[in-house]
């Protein structure tokens, strides 16, 4: 097999409601595209084989781990980072409930499990905290900080409830 | 960049990506919901030639009742198949499997025809395959074949697919109403790949057992039926004495593999308890 043409591929999506085009090569994986064609830093590359979840967003609405999916997929997409969480200087309820309940030591997870919990709050908008232990097992701390996540999911989840 | 070169096709149709598949004569590989092959490219493990994208054919994904058959598009996404009130009614064991299939995030974008075609060993949907004697379509160049459960796995991520061969939809037989069923998984972390798991689905009449399925995940180097176990529950009924019987036959019947999670006596040894587990979760799920 000779070596395989590098072409560029062109990429239009949706980011935090702003339209965005780029182009690169295919296999640049979405979670580079991101921090690097867009300057969207926000969403963290952590182990890079969609084990550590760091990276996951919400794509057409929906949790994915952004680090095993191609930018090219991403083509004609809606995308949801972290960055486009807050209304301005107002934080998303459960953004300011991981701030009430200091649900985060160095922060690197934190874009993940923000992404991660606000899926999981959807589909199960009136979690047990055994639900929401096994829903964040999805995402890996390695501060140790899951007690106050879990404490922040649990108090966030009646506040979006209220404001869905 | 994570993985190797390769040339990208997305192709509109099956037949298309069919196409694609004989040019590249082997040297292509089929992205599903790629949450198995692009964590395997990031790694070089993998490093294909071309990746033909299947998702951008959306006739792929969907779960149809048809009669005694739940027909399954094999782009179906395992976050569709938990939330289908169709297979939650007519295959309540593969409602309950796909639970234990990664997590959440990881069930937006993996396939059920992806994870049977990749063919992980401790991976719980083909175990539900085998459990429920469900079928893939797959078609090639020459036309489509029906493949039975038993005979799509071959050995570990290895199956009967040909590499010109898309497998495009998955039969199952819709479970009996009132059939019990059960998952049993043990791993290290939920949403891990299972370093044991058992699926179990009983019919009873009484205390008599009409119809036991049982097939194991994580236990070797493809999904295995666990006959012996099956005909002593069908033949001695379901009394605890029968039940024990059956989760040692299943012990015995099983050739562990051992690995840094677990040594092959470990995983007989988990064999043997979580059948006993799932049968007993079965029977007390249902009246």
């Amino acid at each position: 097999m000779t070596e395989p043409k590098m072409s560029l591929v062109d990429v239009r999506l949706t980011v935090n409601g702003k339209p965005y085009a780029g182009q690169c090569e295919p296999r640049k994986l979405l979670v580079d595209f991101l921090r690097e064609d867009l300057g969207l830093t926000g969403t963290h590359a952590g182990c890079e084989h969609g084990i550590c979840g760091a990276c996951t967003i919400l794509f057409n609405g929906e949790a994915a781990r952004s680090c095993i999916m191609l930018a090219v997929q991403a083509n004609g997409a809606e995308i949801t980072t972290v960055e486009g969480l807050a209304k301005g200087a107002e934080l998303h309820p459960l953004q300011q409930a991981f701030h009430e309940h200091h649900a985060l030591q160095c922060g690197f997870c934190t874009p993940g499990m923000l992404m991660a919990a606000i899926d999981f709050l959807k589909v199960n908008p009136a979690p047990t905290e055994h639900e929401v232990r096994e829903a964040m097992s999805s995402v890996i701390c390695r501060c140790t900080g899951y007690q106050n996540i879990v404490k922040a999911i649990l108090a966030a989840a009646p506040k979006m409830r209220a404001s869905a | 960049m994570k993985p190797a070169k390769f040339e990208y096709h997305a192709p509109a149709t099956v037949d298309e990506a069919v196409g694609l598949l004989k040019r590249y004569n082997g040297e292509a590989r089929v992205l599903a919901g790629g949450q198995s092959l692009i964590p395997m490219m990031n790694f070089r493990v993998a490093a294909p030639a071309a990746l033909v994208d299947l998702n951008r054919i959306p006739s792929l994904a969907y779960i149809r009742a048809d009669g005694d058959t739940v027909r399954i598009g094999a782009m179906t996404r395992q976050r569709a198949i938990e939330f289908s009130p169709v297979v939650r009614e007519k295959l309540p064991l593969l409602h309950e499997a796909i639970s234990w299939v990664g997590h959440l995030p990881t069930r937006s974008r993996g396939t059920i025809g992806g994870s049977l075609a990749h063919a992980d060993p401790a991976a719980e949907l083909p175990m539900a395959l085998q459990a429920l004697e469900g079928e893939v379509v797959a078609r090639g160049p020459a036309g489509e074949r029906t493949i039975k459960a038993g005979d799509l796995f071959s050995s570990s991520l290895t199956t009967t697919l040909k590499p010109d061969e898309i497998l495009t939809e998955i039969r199952f037989p819709a479970s009996p109403p009132g059939a019990a069923y059960a998952v049993e998984e043990f791993a290290r972390r939920h949403g891990d790949f299972a370093i044991t798991a058992i699926a179990c689905l009983l019919v009873r009449d009484g205390t008599r057992c009409k119809m036991a399925r049982l097939a194991t995940g994580g236990v070797g180097p493809v999904p295995l039926r666990l006959t012996a176990a099956e005909t002593i529950l069908e033949q001695r009924g379901l009394a605890e004495d029968a039940i024990e019987a059956a989760a040692a036959a299943a012990a015995a019947a099983v050739d562990p593999m051992s690995d840094h999670q677990g040594s092959a006596e470990y995983r007989r040894h988990l064999t043997q308890v979580l059948t006993r587990r799932a049968v007993q979760k079965a029977l007390a799920r249902k009246p």
